[in-house]
C-alpha cells in the first residue's frame, strides 16, 4: 500500500512538472496584465525546437537553448500584438496556438521526413534521471528510504528546475522591485506610468519571463520526458496549466499545489484503471478518467471561492486618450 | 483587347482540357485520414501501398490529406466528379462521407479501409486485428519473465478493445496464469498523440511488474516504447514496423497491411477486376503479419518463433478461432 502510494506520488511529480512550468510562465504574463492563452502554442513550439536541436546537435542543452529561444520569440510576437499594437490578447493567443500547431508539423515534415516527428533521441540528447547522493544506500530504510530514493531522487534535471522555480518566482514577484512593479502594472498601469516607469517595457519583460518558462516546459516534454517531438504532443497541457493558474488565484505556491493536484488525480486515474475495487468490481475506464474533472468542478464550486484576476488583465494600456 | 480575351480563353480552355479528359484515364485516388500522409503508422502504410503501385505499374495516382472529418466528403466528391476510380478512403472516420458520396455518384467506384459501408459501388476492407494481437499476446507471454504483460491503448474505441481482447487470448494460450495489465490513454482522438502520457502509463505498468508492453496507441505509443526501452523492458510495436525505434528493446511489430489493401484496390482497377463488397483480411490473407528483422532477431527464440508460426497456421486453417469482441461486445475467449 505504502509502496503504491509512493509510486503514485512519483508519477504525480512527473505529470505535474510541465503543468507547473507552464502555469508559472502564465503567472508572469497575467500578473503584468497580459492574458496568455497561447501557453499551449509556446510549449508546442519549444518542444519542437528542443527536439529538433537536440536531434541535430546531439546535446540536450542545445535543445533547451533552442526551446527557450523559440518560446521567447513566440512570446514576443504575442507581446508585439498585444502590448505595442494593443491587439486583443485572446485572439493573439489563439493565433499563436494555431501557428505553433501548423508550423511544427510543417517544418518537422520538411526537415526530418518522419511524419512531423523529430528523430528519436538517445544518450546526451536527453536529460536523463539524476540519482541524488545516498539514494541507493537509503533505499531499504523504511518510510524515509522510499520517500527519498523513489520520490525525491531519480528525476531529470528539469523536474528539479520546475520545483525550484516556485520559490524563485515567489521571491521575484513579492520581494523584488521588479516584482512589485510587475504586479502593479497588472492592477493599475496608469499609476505605474505616472511614477515614470514604462508600462510597455515592464510588460515586455514579463512576457519574456513567460517565454523562458514555457521553453523549459516544452523542452521537458520532448527532450526529458519523451525522446523526441511528436505532432501535437502538448495534448492540451497548456490549457490545464491555465486552469491551474486561475484555480490558484495567480499565486505561485498555490499554483504548485494546484498542479500537483491535477498531476495526482491523473496519476491516480492511471493507477486505478482496470483495477478491481472491493464491492464495486472493475470501474469503467471512462468513470476513472472523468474523476479529475469532476473533482476539479467540485473543488472549484465548493472550496476555492472566487478567483479575481489582475484588474488590468486583458486590457491594453493606452497612455493618453486624444 | 478582344483578341487578347479570346487568346486568354483559349489558353484557359487548354489548361482545363486534361481535367475534362481525365474520366477516360480512370486514375486512382487516395484520401488519407486525419493525421496526414506521414504519420509513421496507418496513413503512411496507405501511402506506401500507393507508391508501390506507382513503381510496379508506372501509372500515377492522386492523393489528398484531410485536416478534419468534415473535409472528407468534399474531397471524395471532387475526385468522383473528375472521374477518378477507384477512390480509396482511409480510416473509419470517413465511413459516413463515403456512404454519402457513393449515393451521390452511383457510377463512381469507392473503397473504404477499416470500416464497412454497404452500397453497390463500395468496396470495404477491414482487418481481423485480433489475430495479429493474438500472436503478440503469445510472444509477449513467452518472452515475459515476470508473468505479467501490459497493453497500452489509445482512444477507448471498439477497434482498440478488439485488439486488447485478441492479445489477452494469445497470452492465455501460453498460460492461464499470465496477468495482462491494460490502460487506455483517453476518450478523445488526442489520446493517439500524447507520448508523455503513454510513457507514464507504461511506467505504471512496469512498476506493477509488467516486462513486455504492447502499444496500440499511434503517437502515444512512441512514448510507451520509449519508457519500456528506458526501463530495460520490451515493447511491441503496431501498424508499421517499429522494431528499429529501439533495436533490441522491441520484441516485434504487428503490422496491419493497409499498404496491401490500397495496392490491391489500385491493381484490380487496372486489370478491370475491381468489384464492390466486403473484404476482411487476417493472417491468412496476409492482411496482418508480424516482423522479424535484424533488430529483434535475438529476442525471438526458436521456441517462440515455432509457437507463433504454429498459431499463425492454426488461425489460418480455422483450428484456432480468435474471438472478435466487436461481434458480441464481451471479451470472453
Amino acid at each position: 500500500m505504502f509502496d503504491t502510494l509512493i509510486l503514485i506520488l512519483d508519477s504525480t511529480v512527473r505529470l505535474a512538472t510541465p503543468l507547473l512550468l507552464a502555469a508559472l510562465a502564465g503567472l508572469y504574463s497575467e500578473r503584468s496584465g497580459v492574458f496568455d492563452i497561447g501557453l499551449e502554442g509556446k510549449m508546442l513550439g519549444a518542444a519542437f525546437a528542443a527536439g529538433a536541436a537536440a536531434a541535430v546537435t546531439g546535446s540536450a542543452w542545445a535543445g533547451l537553448a533552442a526551446g527557450i529561444l523559440v518560446a521567447i520569440a513566440l512570446a514576443l510576437v504575442h507581446g508585439f500584438a498585444c502590448i505595442t499594437h494593443r491587439g486583443n490578447q485572446i485572439v493573439s493567443g489563439v493565433a499563436i496556438n494555431f501557428l505553433a500547431i501548423g508550423l511544427t508539423a510543417l517544418l518537422g515534415q520538411d526537415w526530418f521526413r518522419q511524419g512531423g516527428r523529430t528523430p528519436p533521441l538517445s544518450g546526451d540528447g536527453r536529460f536523463t534521471n539524476i540519482q541524488l547522493p545516498f539514494a541507493e544506500a537509503l533505499r531499504d530504510v523504511p518510510v524515509i528510504g522510499g520517500l527519498y530514493s523513489e520520490l525525491l531522487s531519480g528525476h531529470n534535471l528539469l523536474v528539479y528546475v520546475a520545483f525550484l522555480a516556485v520559490p524563485v518566482t515567489w521571491w521575484v514577484l513579492f520581494r523584488t522591485r521588479f516584482g512589485l512593479r510587475l504586479r502593479a502594472v497588472g492592477e493599475n498601469p496608469a499609476a505605474v506610468d505616472t511614477a515614470g516607469i514604462s508600462v510597455t517595457w515592464l510588460r515586455y519583460r514579463a512576457v519574456i519571463c513567460t517565454g523562458i518558462l514555457c521553453g523549459v516546459a516544452g523542452t521537458y516534454l520532448s527532450v526529458a520526458q519523451s525522446a523526441g517531438f511528436i505532432k501535437d504532443m502538448t495534448a492540451g497541457k497548456g490549457f490545464i496549466a491555465l486552469a491551474a493558474l486561475i484555480f490558484a488565484k495567480w499565486k505561485p505556491v498555490p499554483v504548485m499545489f494546484a498542479c500537483l493536484l491535477f498531476g495526482f488525480l491523473d496519476a491516480a486515474a492511471i493507477r486505478l484503471q482496470g483495477q478491481e475495487i472491493p464491492g464495486i468490481g472493475e470501474v469503467p475506464v471512462q468513470a476513472i478518467q472523468a474523476l479529475p474533472y469532476i473533482l476539479t468542478v467540485v473543488l472549484l464550486a465548493g472550496f476555492i471561492g472566487r478567483a479575481v484576476p489582475p484588474k488590468a488583465g486583458g486590457v491594453a494600456y493606452v497612455k493618453e486618450r486624444t | 483587347m478582344n483578341i487578347l480575351l479570346r487568346a486568354a480563353s483559349l489558353v484557359a480552355a487548354m489548361l482545363l482540357m486534361p481535367v475534362a479528359m481525365s474520366p477516360a484515364l480512370a486514375e486512382p485516388a487516395l484520401v488519407y485520414s486525419v493525421g496526414g500522409k506521414f504519420d509513421g503508422s496507418f496513413n503512411e502504410a496507405a501511402y506506401r501501398g500507393a507508391e508501390a503501385f506507382r513503381e510496379k505499374t508506372g501509372e500515377s495516382y492522386r492523393d489528398f490529406e484531410i485536416a478534419r472529418d468534415a473535409d472528407s466528403l468534399p474531397a471524395l466528391r471532387n475526385f468522383a466528379n473528375r472521374g477518378y476510380a477507384p477512390i480509396v478512403a482511409i480510416g473509419f472516420n470517413q465511413a459516413e462521407a463515403v456512404g454519402a458520396a457513393a449515393k451521390a455518384f452511383p457510377e463512381a467506384r469507392f473503397s473504404i479501409v477499416d470500416m464497412v459501408v454497404t452500397a453497390p459501388n463500395v468496396r470495404s476492407v477491414t482487418f481481423r486485428e485480433q489475430e495479429g494481437a493474438y500472436i503478440a499476446g503469445l510472444l509477449a507471454a513467452m518472452a515475459s519473465k515476470t508473468g505479467t504483460i501490459g497493453f497500452v491503448g489509445g482512444m477507448d474505441i471498439p477497434l482498440i478493445r478488439r485488439f486488447l481482447c485478441g492479445y489477452r487470448q494469445g497470452a492465455a494460450s501460453v498460460s492461464k496464469d499470465v496477468r495482462v495489465l491494460f490502460n487506455m490513454a483517453g476518450d478523445t482522438p488526442a489520446a493517439f498523440a500524447d507520448p508523455a502520457r503513454g510513457a507514464e502509463l507504461a511506467r505504471s505498468q512496469i512498476a506493477r511488474g509488467a516486462d513486455v508492453i504492447i502499444q496500440a496507441a499511434g503517437g502515444t505509443g512512441i512514448g510507451v516504447l520509449q519508457a519500456a526501452a528506458d526501463a530495460g523492458k520490451l515493447g511491441i510495436g503496431t501498424d508499421s514496423n517499429q522494431n528499429g525505434l529501439h533495436p533490441g528493446k522491441v520484441l516485434t511489430s504487428i503490422r496491419k497491411r493497409v499498404d496491401a489493401a490500397v495496392l490491391d484496390n489500385f491493381l484490380d482497377e487496372l486489370s478491370g477486376e475491381w468489384t464492390p463488397g466486403v473484404h476482411v483480411l487476417g493472417l491468412k490473407e496476409g492482411g496482418m503479419d508480424w516482423v522479424i528483422d535484424a533488430n529483434n532477431r535475438d529476442l525471438i527464440t526458436a521456441d517462440m518463433e515455432a509457437a507463433a508460426r504454429r498459431a499463425e497456421a492454426d488461425i489460418a486453417a480455422g483450428r484456432i478461432i480468435v474471438h472478435d469482441m466487436a461481434r458480441d461486445g464481451s471479451c470472453a475467449p
